[in-house]
């Protein structure tokens, strides 16, 4: 007996009223998606659950791919059964041998939203427990902490069996809650923070700022390989490149040495801001940690922010570094991140930077070069690159050597 | 010519010589070199790498890439030794391993650790059980040959490993080498922690392999060095050569969907065409057996005679495993087996690829019944 369906169980989308049809539009599309690969499963989608029906296709291959998206708070496999009693005691049996092995124990878990079934759930309970126990050798029960529990569901137009939930990914269907411009220098923090926006549902586009030859096309490179992490989640990324080399040698030229970190950030901000407005984003994401380092004190925050007031996302502020750490290995991108080269973050970093720089300061500082022109240029000269996921990486030149 | 010693080496596929051809000459930069020409050389290796790990199934970072099954044995099993000898010196293997797990052993044991050679039974398999009789609070690695080189036994990996899930403290590596691309074994599913694979056992080049090291398992280098391969093993990488292999390893497997029942039906037309042979006894078990070895003895007659008897036929086969042809030498695994040792001094291995064909066993098994008459009447009773 082979699972002919999925189940997938909304999160946070039941909770919506009115608006509810479109998140879950916004879901069957990504899982459509997600399930190019299998072209024979069809979706179904309903007011509070969605079947992924399986037409033959591998359920495990599908669930894999289940466990990415935003928006499941859990699946089960499952195999839909008319509602006649010995049909579905064959059934539970049959789906049963197939998962149990030696020395599982087991239960029973009914839930009957159609109370017009013969059996009330203790007498499903007993009556499909007892059909399994006296079907197969030295099984045992244990309701509190079973090997397999056996899901019976009872609804008005079939039942559903089912032995597993599997646990998703949570958060809010990708792309359902407008965009936002991702700050992504290259390190462990940035990717984390657009991951974790993207679960909330904001559609996430990149922005780096790329200064050569001080910083490398491998550093370039790592975090076109991070945007390609990133594009597993929607399927593609936005990536924004910003030319940024003739900024920070003015910055250099014109601002003391100790303030020069405060600036940079601040025209980083800008800049991002301008490309945000282009693009129709609505806020910009930082991957900045509390006192995480000079630039990431409240002092520098506020000194920093004063050029804009688009919202800033800041996913990670209240994080220890530790946890972030976590979340980076878990999407896969610690690693990447890890690669030692020189970025816009690391590349000019003074001696000594402000870590409570003045606002009235930076201002003064500023006001004696005309800053605009540049950034103009290099919102301008930004390359856009859109990047497929690292899974389903599109041949490039080199391919034919693989 | 019918080449049917495959398990010694494989024929390269060319389309993986031209790769490595390729990246020798276009790409030939020192992956740390900081420019340009480094930054290609890296970036081949990595997509390298994550190929391999992705054929395998498992993350990019557990890839550490060798020259070949000898290195990737010994590290994985000195390694191992080394790194964790504080926490205990027993270290359980079989008695039917390669010589690179067996005489890495052999130096482990004159350095002061124990080693337990687990004998199999008379088909050549090793039991969980009996590894588990010897597993010791101080064993700190267990090794195991997935598909034997010499019997092509299968022996049962997914059963061993889940028994070592009992017992944290022992590491399980896992000789993956005449498995790989023939026989499937899921690395997570079976609780491997590391794991051997060798390029050209699936028509990559010589001095190519990998180490499957699985996240968070600490072990000592071999070389120390420039600190490439996350410091586990220094030295410049072979680029082209890991970007050959992991060309083969794709190759492979999709050959293994496409061909796999051809080589299925060319072993069964050998079976069956040799075991009518009198004075013939097959030594590979019919059911967990590897699809691509077989290994049977000729009563009476020396294996070298008839190896070169073939020869002049143009069909290659071989005595027991390569690595000890030169040697004369019964197989070490047969005797293990319990193999008589007149028997095991006669031993002869075929061992197929996908390339192989029905027709090639055909003629293969007709001019081995030919050449046993021939002989027979030559050599004396």
């Amino acid at each position: 007996m082979m699972y002919d369906r999925i189940l997938v169980r909304y999160g946070e989308i039941s909770t919506k009223g009115r608006n509810r049809n479109k998140f879950i539009d916004r879901l069957r599309k990504n899982i459509k998606r997600a399930l190019s690969d299998y072209p024979n499963a069809t979706i179904k989608a309903e007011r509070d659950r969605m079947f992924i029906l399986l037409n033959g296709e591998d359920s495990e291959g599908i669930a894999e791919k289940l466990k990415a998206i935003f928006g499941i708070q859990s699946f089960s496999p499952a195999v839909k059964v008319d509602k006649d009693l010995e049909k579905m005691k064959d059934a539970a049996l049959e789906l049963f041998r197939k998962i149990h092995k030696p020395g599982q124990t087991f239960k029973i878990s009914a839930k009957r939203s159609d109370k017009t079934f013969e059996l009330d759930t203790n007498g499903i309970n007993s009556e499909f427990g007892g059909h399994i126990l006296r079907n197969i050798e030295g099984l045992k029960v244990d309701v509190r902490n079973p090997d397999i529990n056996l899901q019976i569901e009872i609804r008005k137009e079939a039942s559903y069996i089912s032995a597993e939930t599997i646990k998703g990914a949570g958060g809010m269907p990708a792309a359902s809650a407008g965009k936002g411009m991702l700050m992504l220098s290259g390190g462990i923090d940035s990717p984390v923070a657009g991951y974790l926006s993207m679960k909330r549902g904001l559609e996430v586009e990149g922005v780096h700022f790329f200064s050569p030859p001080f910083t490398s096309e491998r550093a370039k490179q790592k975090v076109i390989d991070l945007s390609e992490k990133l594009a597993e989640v929607n399927g593609h990324f936005a990536l924004h490149i910003v030319p940024f080399t003739e900024i920070q040698q003015a910055i250099h030229k014109q601002i003391p040495e100790n303030y020069t970190m405060t600036t940079t950030r601040r025209i980083m901000l800008r800049i991002t801001d301008a490309i945000r407005e282009k693009q129709g984003g609505l806020a910009i994401i930082t991957g900045e940690s509390l006192g995480q380092v000079a630039s990431q004190t409240l002092e520098s925050m506020y000194a920093i922010n004063e050029v804009t007031n688009t919202p800033i996302i800041r996913p990670l502020i209240t994080m220890d570094k530790f946890q972030i750490m976590d979340i980076a290995h878990e999407i896969d991108t610690h690693d990447i991140s890890i690669r030692p080269y020189e970025d816009c973050c690391t590349v000019f970093v003074p001696s000594s930077p402000k870590t409570k720089p003045k606002l009235d300061k930076v201002q003064n500082f500023e006001s004696f070069f005309d800053f605009d022109e540049l950034i103009q240029k290099a919102v301008e000269g930004t390359e856009r690159l859109i990047l497929q996921p690292a899974s389903e990486r599109l041949d490039d030149s080199m391919d034919d050597l693989f | 010519m019918i080449y049917l010693d495959n398990s010694a080496t494989t024929k390269p596929y060319k389309e993986v010589l031209d790769s490595f051809i390729k990246v020798s000459e276009d790409f030939f930069g020192n992956p740390s070199s900081l420019h340009k020409i480094g930054g290609q050389a890296e970036k081949l290796l990595q997509q390298a790498r994550s190929q391999v790990a992705k054929l395998l199934n498992v993350k990019e970072a557990e890839i550490l890439f060798t020259s070949g099954g000898t290195e990737s044995n010994n590290l994985a099993v000195k390694g191992i030794a080394m790194a964790h000898r504080e926490r205990g010196r027993h270290i359980i293997t079989t008695s039917i391993e390669h010589a690179s797990i067996h005489n890495a052993m052999v130096q482990l044991e004159s350095l002061g650790y124990e080693i337990t050679y687990v004998k199999p039974d008379g088909n050549g398999f090793i039991s969980a059980g009996s590894i588990e009789k010897e597993l010791r609070d101080d064993t700190i690695l267990v090794s195991v040959i997935h598909v034997n080189n010499e019997v092509g036994t299968i022996q049962p990996i997914k059963e061993i490993g889940t028994l070592l899930k009992k017992y944290p403290k022992a590491f399980f590596h896992v000789d993956f080498v005449q498995g790989a691309g023939k026989v499937p074994l899921d690395f997570y599913e079976a609780g491997i922690h590391l794991s051997t694979i060798s390029g050209h056992k699936f028509h990559g080049l010589k001095g190519t392999g990998a180490l499957f090291i699985k996240e968070g398992v600490r072990l000592s280098p071999l070389f120390s060095g420039g600190n490439q391969e996350w410091k586990q093993r220094s030295g410049t990488e072979n680029v082209a050569g890991m970007v050959a292999m992991a060309k083969a390893l794709r190759m492979i497997f999709e050959q293994s969907k496409e061909k796999l029942n051809q080589m299925k039906a060319a072993m069964e037309r050998l079976r069956s065409g040799i075991s009518q042979i009198k004075g013939i006894t097959i030594h590979t078990p019919r059911e967990n057996s590897a699809p691509h070895i077989l290994n049977f003895s000729v009563k009476g007659l020396k294996a070298e005679t008839f190896v070169h008897a073939l020869e002049e036929k143009n069909i290659y086969v071989s005595t027991t495993s390569a690595c000890s042809s030169k040697k004369k030498a019964a197989s070490k695994t047969l005797l293990a087996m319990g193999v008589p040792q007149d028997e095991a001094e006669s031993a002869i291995r075929v061992s197929l690829t996908y390339s192989n064909t029905v027709e090639e066993a055909e003629i293969a098994a007709k001019a081995i019944a030919e050449t046993v008459k021939h002989l027979s009447e030559v050599v004396k009773k």
